[in-house]
């Protein structure tokens, strides 16, 4: 098969629907960019998870964060995503215009050097995001013990894949002719993720669920390679891996084992979607000093008529959404797919061909 | 020496810095004589702009603020078709900014001024605390003289018209946020005065519907605008937009989008079919348009007219202006 | 979720390395794996998370014949 082939089968498929989520948001953004939908027979429906970091953080850690920010003692560190996210009150973007101290970061490692030259403030990294980022907060934490810098704390948010996608797998729609079906017929593994946990931490949700997962990376045509594979392993309880240069099966040992050492699994609250047990990660009780009060932040105020939980577990798409594009847009975000630039709905607007008013 | 509040004051402290350091880079017949506004020969059709510039750092790879402060007003003046004539510059200074950095800007201002054929003819000089602003900020305002006949606008733009882009895009935005976030590498601004290619294509009387420099907010916002204003689809082939590849991995390190990426020496031009070749040829022979290439083309009038990108793989994806303030992205 | 792109090792100080993507050279960690000048890593968020394998073969090929195969 070459890249010809691959892009002739999938605008031709005329076979029963498939539907394909792409768990991790930087394969929606790479999805988006790359046109990837349209090229795609309205056969194949390409559905984004509930990968993107932002998108699934409730709004107790956002207020958690912005109450942080605003003690004179604290500078909250974070990744520039995450400005813009509303909390049940304000985002963090309209808490620095009030006085909060909130600065960005390209790496959770440049606090390092920041809290190191200014002891008087206590620095507190907003720690978001999956297995690939984790052991990075992993290493900020082994530095600054090193370092012997204490006035690092971390405030986190931090999520695992394995539990939401067997959640998600459970989920069902209703089929063209009114009867139940699996929500997703194939997953596109999140690339990163695999990086560093490896691809096995999918094989049991794909043989209990009966469904193909393939590792992929970002590029237009790798994606679309793996997207064909699933449509063609629909059914069948596999893992693929088509990122070999990358991936392997077991990941990064070394990254696994730093993670281990500082963070233990827990219940995780998803944003619109609940408590999923085991789908967190904590800073184990003897790391507790690093600890900026991560614990118990489960208040989650959604936006009224916001179907952002609906969207990333493949249940609607985000067209269905009733604030989608009339009160919801990038401009004025109500939910957090809206605000990333990973989120289904944000993606979804970009790259829709509806008449769009300026801004 | 450093900058002090008496040096705003508009007394003695004030005339020596003029002197010592305004004056002394900017004279000319009109600016000399220190009138309280400038007198000078006009036209019957102007062009008129002002901008403000404020950038951290004020020297960077490529330039400083001086230069920017330039093409900034210069090209805006240059895309309406105008001969960019005469400049104002007003100076806000933060008390305790160096004066010899002062004067090296002052002295790159009025080189680019040299170099874009404009002269500074009056300015003015404000002091603030320290803190209140970070160095420096300088307001330019330009007049142009708009010779007969010329008439451009993307309201002009038409069916079949080709859009062609002068050059590298990125540049200008990798060099300062590279600086600020300590990324190496050997990018340098783009800032320039686009005036000798302007009029290069001016002057061969092609069919030029519209031109517009491509400056914050990028290809993707400047594209969008002309979109909107003509009520069409503009079809751009992704794999033609020129982007090196030290620019383009500086945007998948940080996230960053390239056709939001910002620019002080590019310019887009839509132009005739028929013209396209030769005005891609002048734009490529002129300065600062050696690697000018045509990315797409003005399709059929839309209803919901908008910037669709042909991708790599044949996909196509409308590209919406910039959202936000374009942060790196992470995650 | 995850930016991260592939560059080269052009030194390694301690636990630091200095990586090239293409013209830009960024410091990052490099405590998660064994890296020496020369190697292709992955960077994300400043820190190296894995190392590329050059010697990887042609599993899309491999991946294809098995399909292939299966629906025969």
């Amino acid at each position: 098969m070459n890249d010809s082939q691959i892009l002739d089968f999938l605008k031709n498929y005329d076979g029963p629907e498939v539907r394909i989520m792409e768990i991790c948001g930087s394969h929606t953004a790479a999805i988006a960019k790359s046109g990837i939908r349209s090229v795609l027979s309205p056969q194949i429906h390409m559905i984004s998870g509930p990968g993107c970091p932002v998108c699934v953080t409730v709004t107790a850690y956002i207020d958690k964060l912005i109450e942080l920010a605003m003690e004179p003692e604290n500078v909250v560190v974070t990744f520039g995503d995450l400005i813009r996210v509303p909390g049940s009150v304000r985002s963090m973007g309209e808490a620095k215009a009030l006085g909060a101290r909130i600065e960005m970061a390209y790496s959770p490692l440049d606090m390092l050097d920041m809290a190191e030259k200014d002891a008087e403030h206590t620095y507190i990294f907003a720690a978001v995001g999956f297995e690939t980022t984790t052991p990075v907060y992993a290493m900020l934490l082994s530095n600054a013990e090193e370092r012997g810098i204490s006035n690092i704390k971390i405030l986190t948010s931090l999520k695992t894949m394995p539990a939401v996608v067997d959640w998600v797998s459970s989920g069902t729609v209703l089929a063209e002719d009114g009867s139940e079906r699996p929500a997703v017929d194939g997953y596109i593994a999140p690339g990163h993720v695999c990086a560093v946990s490896g691809y096995q931490i999918f094989e049991h949700i794909a043989e209990k669920h009966a469904v193909p997962f393939v590792a992929s990376n970002f590029e237009a045509k790798q994606i679309l390679a793996a997207i064909f594979a699933l449509v063609k392993l629909k059914g069948r309880g596999v893992v693929k891996n088509l990122y070999g240069d990358v991936v392997t099966r077991e990941g990064n040992l070394s990254a696994r084992a730093q993670v281990s050492k500082y963070f233990e699994a827990g219940d995780g609250i998803w944003r619109g979607m609940g408590t999923i047990a085991g789908s967190a990660m904590y800073l184990r009780p003897e790391y507790e000093r690093f600890d900026a009060g991560s614990r118990g932040l489960d208040t989650d105020h959604e936006s009224n008529g916001c179907h952002c939980s609906k969207i990333i577990t493949g249940e609607e798409d985000s067209t269905q959404c009733p604030l989608f594009r009339r009160v919801c847009t990038p401009e004025h975000p109500k939910g957090a797919c809206m605000v990333s630039q990973e989120g289904a709905c944000f993606n979804r607007f970009i790259s829709g061909a509806q008449p769009r008013s300026r801004a | 020496m450093k900058i002090t509040m008496a040096h705003g004051s508009g007394g003695d402290s004030t005339s020596k810095l003029i002197s010592g350091v305004f004056s002394k880079h900017f004279s000319n017949k009109y600016l000399d004589k220190l009138g309280d506004s400038a007198v000078v020969p006009g036209a019957s059709r102007l062009a008129m702009t002002t901008d403000s510039f404020v950038v951290n750092p004020i020297f960077f790879p490529g330039g400083d603020i001086g230069r920017l402060s330039v093409c900034g007003t210069v090209n805006d003046l240059l895309m309406s078709g105008a001969v960019p004539k005469y400049l104002t510059a007003g100076f806000v200074l933060e008390e305790g900014l160096d004066t010899e950095d002062l004067e090296k800007i002052v002295e790159s201002l009025q080189k680019t001024a040299e170099e874009a054929g404009v002269q500074v003819v009056t300015g003015d000089t404000k002091v603030v605390e320290k803190g209140a602003i970070g160095g420096l900020i300088i307001n330019t305002a330009g007049v142009g003289f708009v010779p007969e006949g010329i008439d451009l606008g993307p309201e002009k733009i038409k069916t079949g018209d080709r859009i062609i882009v002068s050059g590298y895009l990125g540049d200008h935005h990798v060099a300062i946020l590279g600086s600020r976030l300590g990324i190496e590498n050997d990018i340098v601004s783009d800032a320039a005065p686009l005036g000798e290619m302007t009029r290069a294509l001016m002057e061969a009387g092609l069919g030029i519907r519209a031109m517009r420099d491509v400056t914050r907010g990028g290809l993707g916002t400047v594209l969008n605008e002309f979109a909107e204003s003509s009520g069409k689809e503009i079809r751009v082939e992704e794999s033609f937009i020129p982007v090196s590849p030290t620019v383009k991995d500086f945007c998948g390190i940080l996230g960053l989008d390239v056709l939001y990426m910002g620019n002080e020496g590019k310019m887009i031009v839509v132009v005739s079919p028929e013209d396209a070749d030769s005005a891609l040829e002048i734009m490529r022979s002129s300065k600062y348009g050696e690697n000018a290439v045509g990315i797409g083309e003005v399709m059929e009038d839309s209803d919901s007219p908008a910037l669709v990108l042909r991708t790599e793989i044949g996909g196509l994806r409308t590209v919406g202006p910039l959202y936000g303030e374009g942060l790196p992205r992470i995650c | 979720m995850c930016v991260a792109l592939p560059g080269k090792v052009i030194e390694v100080k301690g636990h630091t390395a200095v990586v090239d993507f293409n013209g830009n050279r960024v410091n990052a960690e490099a405590g998660l794996v064994d890296a020496v000048p020369g190697d292709r890593v992955l960077v994300h968020a400043g820190c190296i998370i894995q190392k590329l394998d050059e010697n990887e073969a042609d599993i899309m090929e491999d991946l294809f014949r098995e399909i292939e195969e299966m629906n025969e």
